[in-house]
C-alpha cells in the first residue's frame, strides 16, 4: 500500500500550483503602469509621516507567549483524548492535576493583569 | 444509515477504473493513487471555487435584504448571480500596486501563504464516507494545524506593507486569532474525548444516534464563537475594521493578490462552517426515512451555518479591542475547561 501522507504532498503541490498559476496568469494578462505617487504608501491622502516598521504595544507579545504555552498543552491534551476511553479514571486524575496547574497558571497572568488590554 | 447511491459510488467506480487500467498495464498501485488524487483535489478546486464565488453572492445578498435593499440585481440576469464572477474577472486585470516602501518579496508571497493551507484543510473533510481527500488519522488536527497558518499570512501581509494601518490590522488578528484559537481547539478536544479518534469519518460515525450539538451544546457554542472570530467576521471583525484602519492588513493589496486574501476569507468561514457540520451535526449522516446522498446533507448543514455567520455578521456591532481580549481569555477559554472537565468527569463515572 501507499503511505497515506503522499495525499497531503500531492494537495499541496495542487494547492501551491493553483494559486501560483493564478498570480502568473494575472501578471500576464493586467497592464502595469507604476508611477511615484501610486505607489506611495497609502494613508487616507495624507503625507506619510515615517515608516510603519516601528515598535509596538507589548501586549502583543505577551499574549503570543501565552498562546505558545496554551497551543503547546493543546497538542499535549489530543493524544490523551483519543485514548481517554480506554484508560478510564487514572489518566482523568493525572490530566486534572496537569489542566491545573496551567489553569493555576492562566490565574496567576490574571490576577497579575497581564490578560488586560490597555 | 448510509444510503447505497450518491456522488461517492460514482467517485469508488471511477478509481476502480483506473485501478484496473494501471494494472493492465504493469504499473504499481501508487500510480493509480496519485492519478486519484490529483483528480480529487481539482474536483474539490472546482468546488471551493464555486462554493467561494456562491458564497460571496450570498453574503451580499443577505447583507442586502437584512437592511432592506436589493443588492445585485443586473449582472448575468437573474438576481445578479454573475456579479461574482465579473469582479473576480475584474480583480484579475486590474494593475498590482506594490508600494516603494514595502518589503517586496514578503509582499508577493504573502497572497500564497494565505490561500494555500485554507486549501489543505479540504483534504481530509468527509463529504461522503468514501468520498474524503485522504481520511488521515489525524483528521480534524490537520486542519486546524493548517487552518492556523493562515495568521502567518495575515501578519506577514501586514508587515511588509510598510504602512501603519496594515501593521495594526496585521498585529490585531495576530492576537485575535492566537487568543480564539485556544478555545476552538479545546470545544473540539471534548468531542474527540468521546468517539476517542481524530478521524472524521469516525467522529461522522459516533453520531448515528445522536449528534454532538446536543451531547455537547457548550462546546458547539464555544466553537462557532471561536471560529467566528478565527475568521474575522464581525463581531470580532477588528483585523479590518473598516471604519478605523481603511481594510486592515489588506489595504496595500491590489489586483488578485487582494482577490486571494478575499477567497481565502470566504474560503476559511466555509471550512469553518464544515467542520462544524461535520464534528457537531452529523457531517453526511441524514435521517432514515429521507435517503438523499450524504454530500447534500452536508452541504445544506454546512449552508445553515453559513447562513447564521451572515445572519450575525449584519445584526451585531464590533466588539472593542480589549473586551474582544478579555471575552477569549476570560470567558471562553475557562468555560473550554470546564467543558473538558465535565466531559471526563462524566466518561469516568457513566463508564
Amino acid at each position: 500500500m501507499v503511505n497515506e501522507y503522499l495525499a497531503v504532498f500531492i494537495f499541496l503541490v495542487i494547492a501551491l500550483g493553483f494559486t501560483v498559476a493564478g498570480l502568473v496568469t494575472a501578471f500576464l494578462v493586467r497592464n502595469s503602469n507604476p508611477n511615484a505617487e501610486k505607489e506611495s504608501t497609502y494613508e487616507c491622502g495624507e503625507e506619510p509621516v515615517g515608516g510603519a516598521w516601528i515598535q509596538f504595544n507589548m501586549r502583543y507579545y505577551l499574549f503570543a507567549i501565552l498562546f505558545v504555552i496554551f497551543d503547546v498543552e493543546i497538542i499535549f491534551l489530543y493524544p490523551w483524548a483519543v485514548v481517554f476511553k480506554d484508560l478510564g479514571l487514572f489518566a482523568f486524575v493525572e490530566m486534572v492535576l496537569f489542566l491545573g496547574i496551567l489553569v493555576l497558571g492562566l490565574a496567576y497572568c490574571w490576577k497579575k493583569g497581564h490578560l488586560r488590554w490597555e | 444509515m448510509n444510503v447505497s447511491y450518491g456522488l461517492e459510488n460514482i467517485w469508488l467506480w471511477f478509481t476502480a477504473l483506473l485501478e484496473k487500467l494501471f494494472g493492465w498495464f504493469g504499473l504499481p498501485y501508487i500510480f493509480a493513487y496519485t492519478i486519484e488524487k490529483i483528480i480529487f483535489a481539482a474536483a474539490l478546486l472546482a468546488f471551493i471555487s464555486i462554493s467561494v464565488l456562491f458564497l460571496i453572492w450570498m453574503e451580499r445578498k443577505v447583507s442586502a435584504h437584512i437592511q432592506s435593499r436589493l443588492g445585485p440585481m443586473h449582472v448575468g440576469g437573474w438576481h445578479g448571480w454573475a456579479q461574482t464572477i465579473a469582479d473576480m474577472v475584474k480583480l484579475l486585470f486590474k494593475e498590482d500596486i506594490i508600494p516603494a516602501k514595502a518589503d517586496k518579496w514578503v509582499h508577493r508571497i504573502a497572497p500564497i501563504v494565505v490561500f494555500v493551507p485554507s486549501l489543505m484543510a479540504f483534504l481530509v473533510i468527509p463529504f461522503e464516507k468514501n468520498l474524503i481527500g485522504q481520511d488521515l488519522n489525524v483528521g480534524i488536527l490537520l486542519i486546524f494545524a493548517f487552518s492556523s497558518l493562515a495568521v502567518l499570512a495575515i501578519i506577514m501581509g501586514g508587515w511588509a506593507s510598510n504602512n501603519k494601518y496594515t501593521l495594526i490590522g496585521g498585529i490585531r488578528s495576530a492576537a485575535q486569532m492566537v487568543s480564539y484559537e485556544i478555545p476552538l481547539v479545546l470545544s473540539v478536544l471534548s468531542v474527540v474525548m468521546m468517539v476517542g479518534s481524530l478521524k472524521l469519518n469516525d467522529i461522522v460515525e459516533a453520531q448515528s444516534r445522536v449528534w454532538f450539538v446536543f451531547s455537547q451544546p457548550l462546546a458547539f457554542m464555544l466553537y462557532i464563537i471561536a471560529g467566528t472570530a478565527e475568521v474575522n467576521r464581525t463581531p470580532f471583525d477588528l483585523p479590518e475594521a473598516e471604519s478605523e484602519i481603511v481594510s486592515g492588513y489588506n489595504t496595500e493589496y491590489s489586483g488578485l493578490k487582494y482577490g486571494f486574501f478575499m477567497l481565502s476569507e470566504f474560503t476559511n468561514m466555509l471550512i469553518v462552517s464544515l467542520v462544524a457540520a461535520t464534528v457537531f451535526m452529523g457531517g453526511w449522516l441524514g435521517p432514515k426515512w429521507l435517503p438523499l446522498p450524504g454530500i447534500i446533507w452536508l452541504l445544506l448543514k454546512t449552508y445553515l451555518i453559513v447562513f447564521v455567520l451572515m445572519w450575525v455578521r449584519w445584526t451585531f456591532p464590533r466588539l472593542r479591542v480589549d473586551r474582544l481580549m478579555d471575552f477569549g481569555w476570560k470567558i471562553l477559554i475557562p468555560l473550554a475547561f470546564i467543558n473538558i472537565f465535565i466531559t471526563g468527569l462524566f466518561m469516568v463515572i457513566f463508564k
